[in-house]
């Protein structure tokens, strides 16, 4: 069957004075029906970017330089603005990290709810109303009738960030963007609203992409996973699979330097060395100059993709030619 | 009725914790009362000449006196408190809604930037008497005219404070939000920027009036406003000056009730902009 979304050899680059930054450099995932898939990585790796390109949002300096965003088969980087502006919010929908600071803090909530519904569909205020208050009972917002008419700063982040996921459920999505949607929050609220996600999701049907760099969050979550590094994705494996048997070094890395609950240790093992400037990347394996199995052949051309189990893709020589290590 | 209500509180909270702004409130509600009954309210015509009183000091009859060619000076002071306002706040008027909407346009689509905010800088650069001035020169002397001259300069005022606003308000979450959700650019512009520009628009707009209520009285007194006889107080200042040893009542009550305006309008302003900025909340 073929993917909900399709994202191929995305290249997204900021142009500076200095030189360009390329932020997404040669991204490809795809994200099925119905599948949470979770896009991992350290800060400044480019999960956000990346799926600030799927809404086709990424300001100046910053421009999609290559790559196909199919969606539903369709390119969306060959939209015109007003087609494309006619699908966010309607079939692709976005939720972000800040709630307390993505609502319009002059508007009650519930009307900004209702806005959403009423830029994409020819529907009364009244029946508007009724959605959005069945949505507020949907993510579990208690007394939604007095809520609806609260100002966004009347309400807590959690309950704002549900009232966000409602926003974005508002017109029946296709694809969920969900960008660090729980890092503002705290623990216990952090589960409620990944639940809440999670229930959505087989309520509704709908996809999600969530981008996180808490493995934590993606164990609980996730059915698929993509590991980025520097604006390319170096591993992409089904959830059981990355945890229990990480393969690329950067991954393997990343797992190291988790505190483990049931062991006591003295230090943590970061990953040795700093991620390159983005400005000045080195040729070939883009983790070359931080890893302990480098070849010589990774200073000499960017890695192949490699199928090394069913939909576990790795990005690293070490695993060429039936793999050594 | 619950608006209503909600002002009513508002006001009287601001009066509370805001008195010197509340005494600038009360001068300024004054001046508009008088401003708008002032048919109803003054004693006599303000162009009525009678020349065998003139320069009569305060009386029963006349409260505060008359002028040089016995015009009644409080009903002159009235009509006087009319056209000022009228001029200021249309002048104002003009330099915000031209101001706001040429500066959220030129924050918002980074290509008009450059030639918008740059025009703005070009007006900024004269002092306003010039720009009004010169505007005059062009247009002729009347009393709109006078109101277009004020209005020009201070488009750039209101197109640099909202530009600013907008670049900021721009980064927000939730106007990306709202963009990711498919609102349209007029709505963006109209129901996200705009209303969180409002406060800032109010307070300049309260901060900038009595500047303009001084420049149109300075281009009457330098004889490029209000053309005579019609009641203004710049120019019954200007009229003064001839008179002010023998009769130095015609000098001083226009000049107080210029001050009392003035004043009314700064402290306002000045306290609303405290009032406004949460960070300076008095408590």
């Amino acid at each position: 069957m073929e993917p909900l979304l399709d994202v191929r050899n995305l290249r997204t680059h900021f142009f500076s004075r200095a030189g360009a930054v390329r932020a997404v450099d040669g991204v490809s995932f795809s994200l099925d029906r119905g599948e949470i898939l979770g896009l991992v990585g350290e800060s400044g790796c480019g999960k956000s970017v990346s799926s600030l390109s799927v809404m086709r949002l990424v300001d100046r300096p910053g421009r999609i330089v290559s790559g196909e965003i199919l969606f539903e088969g369709r390119d969306l980087l060959g939209l015109s603005k007003e087609e494309m502006r006619r699908l966010r919010g309607n079939r692709l929908a976005m939720i972000f990290q800040e709630p307390t600071s993505s609502m319009n803090p002059v508007f009650t909530t519930g009307s900004q709810i209702a806005e959403a519904i009423l830029v994409h569909e020819r529907v009364s205020r009244k029946a508007a109303r009724e959605r959005v208050l069945r949505l507020m009972q949907l993510v579990g917002i208690p007394d939604p009738e007095r809520r609806f008419r609260q100002f966004p700063h009347q309400f807590s982040g959690g309950m704002l960030q549900r009232m966000m996921v409602a926003m974005a459920l508002a017109c029946n999505p296709s694809v969920l963007i969900a960008d660090e949607p729980v890092t503002a929050l705290d623990v216990t609220i952090q589960a409620q609203i990944l639940d809440l996600i999670k229930e959505l999701r087989d309520r509704t049907g709908a996809s999600v992409l969530l981008i996180t760099h808490d493995m934590g969050v993606v164990a609980e979550t996730c059915d698929r996973v993509a590991v980025m590094y520097l604006g390319k994705i170096v591993e992409t494996a089904p959830l059981a699979p990355l945890f229990e048997a990480p393969k690329h070094p950067y991954t393997v890395g990343l797992f190291a330097s988790i505190p483990r609950l049931e062991e006591t240790v003295e230090w943590l093992q970061p990953i040795p060395g700093t991620v390159p400037s983005p400005l000045d990347l080195p040729a070939g394996c883009l983790f070359r100059n931080r890893c302990p199995h480098a070849l010589p052949i990774c200073g000499t051309a960017e890695p192949p993709i490699l199928e090394i189990a069913p939909k576990h893709h790795v990005a690293c020589y070490l695993y060429e030619a039936g793999g050594r290590a | 009725m619950k608006l209503l209500s909600r002002l009513s509180r508002a006001v009287w909270a601001f009066t509370r914790d805001y008195k010197l702004g509340a005494l600038g409130g009360a001068l300024v509600l004054l001046f508009l009362t008088v401003a708008l009954l002032a048919p109803q309210l003054a004693p006599y015509d303000p162009d009525t000449i009678s020349l065998r009183e003139s320069l009569a000091g305060p009386s029963a009859r006349h409260w505060l006196g008359q002028d040089n060619q016995g015009r009644d000076l409080l009903s002159r002071i009235i009509f006087g408190a009319r056209m000022s306002l009228y001029i200021s706040l249309s002048a104002i008027g003009i330099g915000a809604v031209f101001g706001v909407l040429l500066g959220m346009l030129a924050a918002y689509y980074r290509r008009l930037d450059m030639p918008i905010m740059r025009l703005m800088d070009v007006v900024l650069a004269f002092p306003g008497i010039i720009v009004a001035l010169t505007t005059i020169a062009i247009l002729g002397r009347s009393v709109n005219n006078v109101v277009i001259a004020i209005g020009i300069y201070h488009i750039p005022q209101f197109a640099r404070l909202v530009h600013g606003l907008t670049l900021s308000i721009q980064e927000t979450v939730y106007v990306e939000g709202a963009v990711a959700s498919g609102e349209s650019d007029f709505s963006v512009l109209t129901r996200y920027i705009l209303p969180n520009c409002l406060a800032s628009i109010v307070v300049q707009t309260s901060l900038l009036i009595p500047g303009a209520i001084m420049t149109a009285a300075t281009l009457s007194f330098l004889g490029l406003g209000v053309p005579p006889p019609t009641a203004e107080w710049g120019s019954m200042l200007q009229n003064s000056l001839q008179w002010a040893q023998m009769a130095p009542h015609v000098m001083i009550i226009p000049g107080l009730a210029l001050m009392l305006a003035v004043f009314g309008f700064n402290v306002l302003g000045d306290e609303l902009r405290d009032a406004m900025d949460p960070r300076l909340k008095k408590r």
